[in-house]
């Protein structure tokens, strides 16, 4: 699904060049539930960036359901993460002024869904994720646990073949985390790739595979060992 | 392009800053309003003045007599000058500008007009058949004076609707073909007409063939003055023809071309290519405001639409992130633009035809029915939409360049 070959990525920041990856190596299978650790400013970001072709990278060679993912106009890149990416942020990101539905049905919008189906769509969706009779409240109605639910819902609906997770439960609280993380075990379960960036211990355990980072590089890539017992302990 | 769900989008933000939405076309709404009351009010003066003109065809150039005032080949001044038939003809046959033509002869005693027992005093005019264009006059009924009338010397008489009524009174009707006494003498009457100025000072005549005139009147063949109409486009022309016509009348009579007290003249053209000029001036300046006016309200659309995108940066971002090309946000941007725009600008543009509707019934002395046409609110409507593209342009092109990495970014 993934395969990432000696990724090379140096911001510019005035004079100086701030290399923040520096040869970045791993290939992720179709249906796997891999966390990205490291402490701030291992470049955990911004490998997500160019895993969600948010932005481009210097030297190496990306490959997403093997095509080359390289130097694309923005509309291109747009097209490709509306078929491929679903987005999951630590702070939600949902818009305001748009209720749980029409947020959920976004994705559809700019795939050129007509409004009736993919607000249909959209139902379904709320569903699978327990919030149908929160369809039509606003984002400010809800709790962060809710609103973390509308995002996956919408980061769902366009049928991505991965999810990409910042953070995704750094905003809640370890109850609600766990509830967002099993709604996230059960994606991958039907299939659907998943990749969490996160610092948490824990939540990296829920996961099948863990790649620490570690200034640009990969320090370890390891499978954890089972966390159940330790989520029930909790 | 415009499918509906894209006005949805547009709308629904639009709700959510309800004032916001409402002080940006505010300022774009009053730009209109008040492009069109100085472009009514403009066309209003116009109006004025093109009344003015009224009842006279704009190419018209009158001539008449008086004493000389310069000596001219010997002969002192203070000479009479007088114009006759021979006068007439030489500027109809020989100066290549001339369209209409017609002599004029006055009868200064009498003017009695009867009927029965209706005896009243209008002005009597001798003209030639031409004459009719010149005053640009109206036929009601029956015919102007014509050629044969003139060269058999008919007496027939063309009168005003006035004096018909004033005459006939209930019997109006019947009196095409009726005979009345012009001092004295029984005219036929073969024709109505109006004036189309409706000033009563020229509804107050009637009209009779001049050559008619001269023999029942003992006029021989005086005229005192020569009336015409000139092809002429521009002011050069027109002024041309008028200097033509001085030099062959001052040839024949002998005296200083430049003598504008032996022959008075008097160009229309001239006077209405002045005004005009003025009006062209006039409706330029108002422009210049107008335009200047609408684009302050567009600056503080771009101004607010700047703000927009500023605020909505992380929604653009998220929206790019989850597929949203330049081209959509772009669109986005723009068209909540060109619909605040539009809108307001709408508004202003019905607040100020309706106002001018209001006063669309006034008629002072240089200020008539200020209205704005069709082609006017067009060119508004065309103004609006150019001038919300404009304003969002800006704004659009700074959220297309939103980098959803940046806008995401937690602080």
């Amino acid at each position: 699904m993934i395969q990432l070959k000696n990724i090379h990525k140096s911001y510019q920041m005035g004079n100086n060049s701030l290399h923040v990856l520096k040869g970045i190596d791993f290939s992720v299978e179709p249906g796997e539930m891999v966390s990205i650790m490291g402490s701030s400013g291992s470049g955990k970001s911004t490998l997500l960036n160019i895993l969600g072709i948010l932005d481009n990278y210097d030297q190496g060679e990306y490959m997403l359901d093997n095509k080359i993912i390289k130097t694309l106009s923005e509309t291109k890149a747009a097209l490709l993460r509306n078929e491929y990416i679903g987005f999951v942020f630590q702070s939600f990101n949902l818009i305001s002024f748009k209720n749980a539905m029409e947020n959920v049905a976004l994705p559809l919008y700019y795939k050129g869904v007509s409004r009736k189906k993919r607000n249909k769509t959209a139902l379904e969706y709320l569903e699978k994720v327990g919030l149908l009779d929160w369809a039509e409240h606003m984002p400010n109605e809800m709790s962060g646990g809710q609103k973390q639910r509308v995002a996956i819902a919408r980061s769902l609906i366009a049928n991505p073949k991965i999810i990409l997770a910042d953070e995704p439960t750094g905003a809640l609280d370890s109850t609600t985390s766990y509830e967002v993380m099993d709604i996230l075990k059960s994606i991958n379960e039907e299939g659907i790739t998943v990749l969490i960036v996160t610092h948490e211990e824990d939540i990296s355990r829920m996961t099948k595979r863990v790649i620490k980072l570690k200034d640009g590089l990969i320090e370890a890539d390891y499978i954890p060992e089972a966390m159940e017992e330790f989520a029930t302990v909790n | 392009m415009f499918d509906l769900d894209k006005w949805q989008e547009i709308l629904a933000t639009i709700k959510k800053n309800k004032l916001r939405t409402f002080l940006t076309g505010f300022s774009v709404a009053w730009g209109i309003f008040m492009l069109i009351i100085l472009l009514g009010s403009g066309k209003g003066l116009e109006n004025g003045f093109e009344n003015q003109f009224r009842g006279a065809a704009k190419n018209s150039l009158w001539i008449w007599t008086g004493r000389t005032s310069i000596a001219h080949n010997g002969m002192n001044p203070g000479r009479q000058i007088r114009f006759n038939n021979d006068d007439y003809e030489n500027l109809k046959n020989n100066v290549s500008q001339t369209e209409y033509i017609s002599g004029r002869f006055n009868i200064w005693w009498g003017n009695q007009v009867s009927y029965n027992n209706e005896v009243h005093s209008f002005g009597i005019r001798n003209v030639h058949p031409d004459y009719e264009h010149i005053e640009a006059l109206k036929i009601t009924g029956g015919r102007y004076i014509n050629h044969l009338d003139n060269k058999q010397k008919r007496k027939v008489t063309v009168i005003s609707t006035m004096v018909r009524d004033v005459l006939f009174k209930e019997n109006a009707s019947e009196a095409l073909g009726k005979y009345i006494n012009v001092n004295g003498i029984p005219f036929k009457i073969v024709g109505f007409f109006e004036d189309e100025s409706q000033n009563e000072r020229n509804m107050r005549l009637i009209y009779v063939p001049i050559a008619t005139a001269q023999t029942v009147f003992s006029g021989g063949n005086r005229l005192h003055e020569i009336s015409m109409t000139i092809h002429a486009n521009t002011l050069e022309e027109a002024q041309q023809a008028e200097k033509d016509v001085r030099s062959r009348l001052a040839a024949v009579h002998n005296f200083d071309q430049d003598d504008r007290r032996a022959m008075g003249t008097w160009n229309s053209f001239e006077n209405y290519m002045q005004m005009q000029s003025i009006f062209k001036g006039i409706r330029l300046f108002i422009w210049i405001i107008g335009i200047g006016t609408i684009i302050a309200g567009i600056v503080g659309v771009s101004n607010i639409m700047i703000i927009v995108v500023k605020e909505r940066t992380r929604e653009i971002g998220v929206r790019k992130a989850l597929g949203a090309t330049p081209a959509s946000v772009i669109a986005l941007v723009l068209f909540e633009s060109v619909m605040i725009t539009t809108f307001a600008g709408y508004i202003g543009l019905v607040l100020g035809v309706g106002l001018l509707e209001l006063l669309s019934g006034i008629e002072a002395p240089f200020f008539a029915n200020p209205s704005a046409d069709f082609g006017l609110a067009v060119s508004a409507t065309l103004i609006l939409i150019l001038a919300g593209a404009f304003a969002g342009f800006v704004p659009a092109r700074r959220a297309a360049r939103i980098k959803p990495i940046e806008a995401l970014r937690d602080e």
